[in-house]
């Protein structure tokens, strides 16, 4: 069963917000789809292995030829705010870098 | 109390490819920003990944290098996160079942050997590079997204900074002999992450990791992990708790300053990439790749003591890069004895290029030049003096060192029908060296020997006209 | 307004076209102009592309449209969460407020090689999520047949310009139903092909293991024509198939003559409608009278399809929705302070409730501590829904089954009861997870709305669907009947 806290903790990953009573009511709501969830509980699936993808598809691969699609210009066609070729985005608060 | 340490080392090494992890997006250096870059780095909607053949094989072939097990099957997952320099949210790597499992590399510390255990090591795309700008702004450029990069973490053997900075070499020189990836620090090819614990000698438990960031050079790691040794041992000594948080290296002060603290651990959500099939990477593969691998610096090494007999300071410092190693091990093929080609590439070939700032591959010098001219003073036709002129002229020119000297005439006279003659003439004109010689004064030697220079324009062969002087004289 | 798609199909619209009866101008004018009377009823389009069309269907009469040209110059729509080059695609959500592509769908560029002209794109569930086209930042398409009603989703846009009239086919995508379930509610046939039969390069991603492109067409053959061209393998899309394409007209022929059929007990259990199953057991009678042969047989892990379905889909939703953080492209908030902002309001401002849920459903049953429980187990089940296929196919060529369990339901009905809005995906939801191909025809009315019966093969057995469905067709001629709601118009 999933509580409000879960509720709020998952909206945090998931980079959302809501109010009190969104809260309560996507608790409600995330109650019910989550019964709904554990009706899997009572599936024994043994050995089973978990089937991720449904094609038999192995090792695709591409050559590595480089190509150029797109102009800077259309890349950044659609960004909200740009700066001198950059994309221009407000400062996180704390000094984290970056991950790799 | 003393403590014992423990070290873990993430290293992120960019693979030489001519396009991206994910994307046909050539890989560049140092263009305008995102001009290296397509819908799928952009992360736009609608857009699915195409994995690189070739930076897969590297990935291997680097997993080879380090005695690791390569996975048979194998997939790629997602890591979530958000970050500006990230632009899917999501980033393609290998968590479930990486590419290769359990290697080592083996380190020398003080003459001591040591096998340092690699945990795993798998591919995935670097993110773009995020900016920090002036009035609480940002500024992303997407060129370096999808750059292939290989991860390689290690085993919780690593005990002292000196250690670290051995791995890190030793790793560094492997990568760069498989030829796999630049591994170029300052180019940002080569990017060090480490943790480091510190628990009292005889505990079983581990202490409480921190993490060091912002490491430019081996150098910075090294002395990032021992001053966290020092300073980890002062909190505990005074009775005070680590905890677990991200530092990073104060280059100026030569101290770590606290990032942030960690609060439990983030939660990536990984899963298994469904925009990518699954591989099977068969065992025939594998075999063609682990053929492709130049011999590694360590058996080089073995190689120049046990075969060549050169002291291991040369072999060290010949194998300091695969272009250099390879150069040596061209010259001995093209017939030069090994220890006078290691003389000359670590002696006046070096020099060159230190004062050059190049690298051998700029020069015009080639190993059968160099073997030739190596030939040219052991067979006694250039002097060494004239050798020197030679060297500057092949290392400019391509030019075939035989033939230059005779073009220029600065092949050296040892025939004794060309020499005794003259040295006849010398004597006939000089007999009072000849009596001083007789009076056992050895400097007349020097005397008649400079005039039979003089006379040959210097070039004499300074041995055979020793020879034949002293002969000529015990005949007067 | 000459054209009436009520009686045209893409043959008879290429005959014309190749016989200079008309011209592809012409016949541009006549949709848009369809387009343009009937959107005020339907709402199915978010983006009519007057211009656009006009250019490429002058382009199309300048190249000149021959007899091996059967899509030249013929006006189709696309559902809004495929990619257009130049032309808005919004997904149907506010996040993606103005976005301008700058790139084609691998559909896109192959219906446009093959002389397409692209009259617009068509409304659904915001990023495909639902059931009835009512999750839509545009506002809800309505149903044909009666304007009251769903459409059916999340193709309930091009599900319902077919339906009405305004075009005479469009594609959609499937990932749980969202072609077939919408087909069965307007009366009309639509197919979602083999997973990786048709490139999902383009296809703005909902659940990457289960999204298919597909069409929607008043004819089968229609379908077949349009799956022609667009299926195959792509180098852009790592999951295609490589497996040549077959003649898909061609395979039309021959009926159903010896043909074995499965009807799974499961399909007709509780929840599906005296009226769905009335009209079920009729089109049995006719498949039997055909020649098939119906056997009854058991998919016993379908009650866990849609528990497992949710999971997955939403959990793959949750990651690739994760892009859409105001950065780059689209919507994003007003007025932020910092990073932490840009994401969090831009993204709670622009995603609506229905997609906010399934985001936290799979960003939950990814986190740590319950992978195991939720995301991995559902891929487990998965894998006995799929092996449960794989044993009825093994001596039957087709399982026969009603699409969805009740004929097209009202605006607003379910709309605040996510769990009995899922359910209702129940009979479409397997063939997603198992990959396979399925299609929907109409079977006729149920208290005067469509029902469709549905019609699933093993894995690239489009063209026994193709051939099971025209021979349905032929014998039922359901597309003789124009929409109640559409009565009077052409």
């Amino acid at each position: 069963m999933i509580d409000r806290d879960q509720v709020a903790h998952v909206a945090g990953l998931a980079k959302l917000q809501f109010s009190d009573s969104e809260l309560t009511a996507f608790t409600k709501q995330m109650e019910d789809i989550m019964a709904m969830a554990d009706q899997l509980d009572a599936v024994d699936v043994g050995e089973t292995t978990p089937l991720y993808q449904v094609t038999d598809l192995k090792n695709v691969f591409r050559e590595d030829k480089p190509e150029r699609w797109q102009t800077r210009e259309q890349l950044l066609k659609n960004v909200p705010e740009k700066e001198a070729g950059l994309i221009k985005v407000p400062s996180i608060l704390d000094n984290g870098e970056g991950e790799a | 109390m003393n403590f014992k340490s423990t070290i873990g080392l993430e290293v992120h090494v960019e693979l030489k490819t001519k396009t991206k992890m994910f994307s046909p997006a050539p890989v560049t250096y140092g263009e305008s920003p995102n001009t290296a870059a397509n819908v799928i780095d952009f992360g736009f909607p609608g857009v699915l990944p195409r994995v690189n053949k070739n930076a897969y094989r590297l990935g291997i072939m680097v997993a080879l290098a380090l005695h690791a097990q390569v996975t048979h099957d194998t997939h790629f997952d997602r890591k979530n996160y958000f970050y500006p320099d990230n632009p899917k949210a999501y980033q393609i790597t290998q968590q479930e079942r990486p590419l290769g499992t359990n290697g080592y590399v083996e380190i020398n510390v003080k003459g001591q050997k040591k096998k340092i255990g690699i945990h795993e090591l798998h591919v995935e795309e670097d993110a773009g590079k995020n900016t920090h700008g002036a009035s609480g702004y940002s500024y992303v450029d997407l060129n370096r997204q999808g750059t292939p990069l290989i991860e390689i973490v290690s085993k919780p053997d690593i005990a002292s900074p000196d250690e670290a900075y051995a791995y890190l070499e030793q790793l560094r020189q492997i990568i760069l002999f498989t030829g796999a990836s630049d591994v170029k620090m300052e180019e940002g090819s080569m990017r060090v992450d480490t943790n480091i614990s510190i628990a009292p000698i005889g505990s079983d438990k581990l202490g409480t990791k921190a993490e060091l960031k912002n490491l430019n050079s081996f150098a910075h790691v090294r002395d990032g992990l021992a001053y966290e040794e020092k300073r980890q041992a002062q909190v505990l000594m005074a009775g005070g708790e680590i905890r677990q948080e991200t530092r990073r290296f104060d280059e100026p002060t030569g101290t770590t300053i606290l990032m942030r603290v960690k609060e439990g651990s983030d939660d990536y959500r990984y899963f298994p990439e469904p925009d990518i099939p699954p591989f099977h990477i068969g065992q025939e593969w594998i075999d063609e790749i682990q053929k492709e691998i130049p011999e590694m610096p360590d058996k080089r090494r073995d190689r120049y003591v046990n075969d060549y007999g050169l002291p291991e300071y040369d072999a060290g410092v010949l194998t300091a890069t695969k272009e250099m190693s390879d150069f040596f091990d061209a010259t001995v093929k093209a017939g030069a004895p090994a220890k006078q080609a290691a003389n000359w590439l670590m002696g006046n070939v070096n020099a060159y290029l230190n004062d050059q700032q190049v690298d051998l591959s700029a020069t015009a010098l080639t190993p059968e030049h160099l073997a030739g001219m190596i030939k040219l003073v052991t067979d006694g036709t250039i002097s060494s003096k004239i050798a020197k002129k030679v060297f500057q002229e092949i290392i400019t020119n391509d030019t075939d060192p035989q033939q230059w000297v005779e073009s220029k005439g600065m092949v050296q006279q040892s025939d004794p029908q060309v020499l005794i003659p003259i040295i006849d003439g010398v004597l006939d004109n000089n007999q009072q060296s000849i009596e001083d010689f007789k009076n056992g004064k050895d400097r007349a030697i020097g005397f008649l020997v400079g005039q039979i220079m003089k006379q040959t324009h210097g070039k004499a062969n300074p041995q055979v006209v020793n020879q034949i002087l002293v002969s000529e004289l015990k005949k007067r | 307004m000459s054209t009436n798609y009520f009686k045209e199909d893409i043959s008879t619209l290429h005959d014309a076209l190749v016989n200079k009866q008309t011209t592809a101008v012409q016949l541009t004018a006549d949709t848009l102009a369809q387009i343009h009377a009937k959107e005020d009823k339907t709402k199915a389009f978010i983006t009519v592309t007057d211009d656009e069309a006009k250019k490429q269907a002058a382009a199309a009469d300048a190249a000149g449209i021959s007899a091996d040209q059967p899509l030249a110059g013929v006006p189709l729509a696309l559902k809004d969460n495929i990619i257009t080059d130049g032309v808005l695609t919004t997904a149907a959500s506010k996040i993606l407020t103005g976005f301008i592509p700058v790139y084609d769908a691998t559909v896109t560029k192959r219906l446009k090689a093959a002389g397409s002209v692209l009259v617009g794109k068509t409304n659904l569930d915001e990023f495909a999520m639902g059931s009835s086209t009512e999750n839509s930042y545009y506002g809800p398409t309505h149903n044909a047949w009666d304007l009251d009603r769903v459409p059916g989703g999340s193709s309930g846009g091009s599900a319902a310009a077919v339906a009405a009239g305004e075009v005479v086919a469009a594609l959609g995508s499937d990932t749980g139903g969202s072609i077939r379930q919408p087909a069965a509610f307007n009366g009309i046939f639509g197919i979602k092909p083999t997973y990786g039969r048709v490139s999902r390069w383009g296809l703005i991603a909902f659940g990457s293991s289960l999204d298919q492109i597909g069409v929607l067409s008043r004819r089968v053959k229609d379908s077949a024509l349009i799956l022609q061209q667009i299926a195959g393998q792509d180098e852009n899309d790592d999951t295609s198939l490589p497996d040549p394409v077959p003649d898909y007209v061609a395979a039309m022929a021959g009926g159903v003559q010896g043909m074995r059929l499965a009807l799974p007990e499961e399909y007709l259990g509780e929840g599906v409608s005296q009226g769905v199953r009335d009209a079920i057991e009729k089109a049995v009678d006719t498949l039997k009278k055909l020649g098939a042969t119906v056997d009854t047989v058991s998919l016993p892990h379908t009650k866990y399809a849609v528990p497992t379905y949710y999971l997955i889909a939403s959990s793959e939703a949750s990651s690739n929705l994760q892009r859409f953080d105001g950065i780059r492209y689209g919507y994003r908030a007003q007025d932020v302070k910092n990073l932490e902002d840009v994401y969090v309001r831009t993204r709670s401002e622009g995603f609506g409730d229905e997609v906010k849920r399934r985001i936290m459903l799979g960003t939950f049953s990814l986190s740590a501590g319950f992978y195991d429980a939720y995301f991995n187990k559902a891929a487990k089940v998965r894998h006995l829904i799929q092996d449960d296929f794989t044993k009825v196919f093994a001596d039957h060529d087709l399982i026969i089954a009603p699409t969805t369990p009740t004929p097209a339901f009202k605006i607003g009905e379910k709309v605040d009861d996510p769990v009995t809005m899922y359910m209702n995906d129940i009979l479409t939801i397997p063939a997603n997870l198992a990959g396979i191909p399925a299609a929907s025809v109409p079977a006729g009315l149920v208290d005067g709305l469509p029902v469709g019966l549905q019609l699933m093969a093993k894995p690239l057995g489009e063209s026994t669907i193709f051939k099971a469905a025209a021979a349905f067709e032929d014998a039922t001629k359901f597309y003789e009947q124009v929409p109640t709601a559409m009565k009077g118009e052409n």
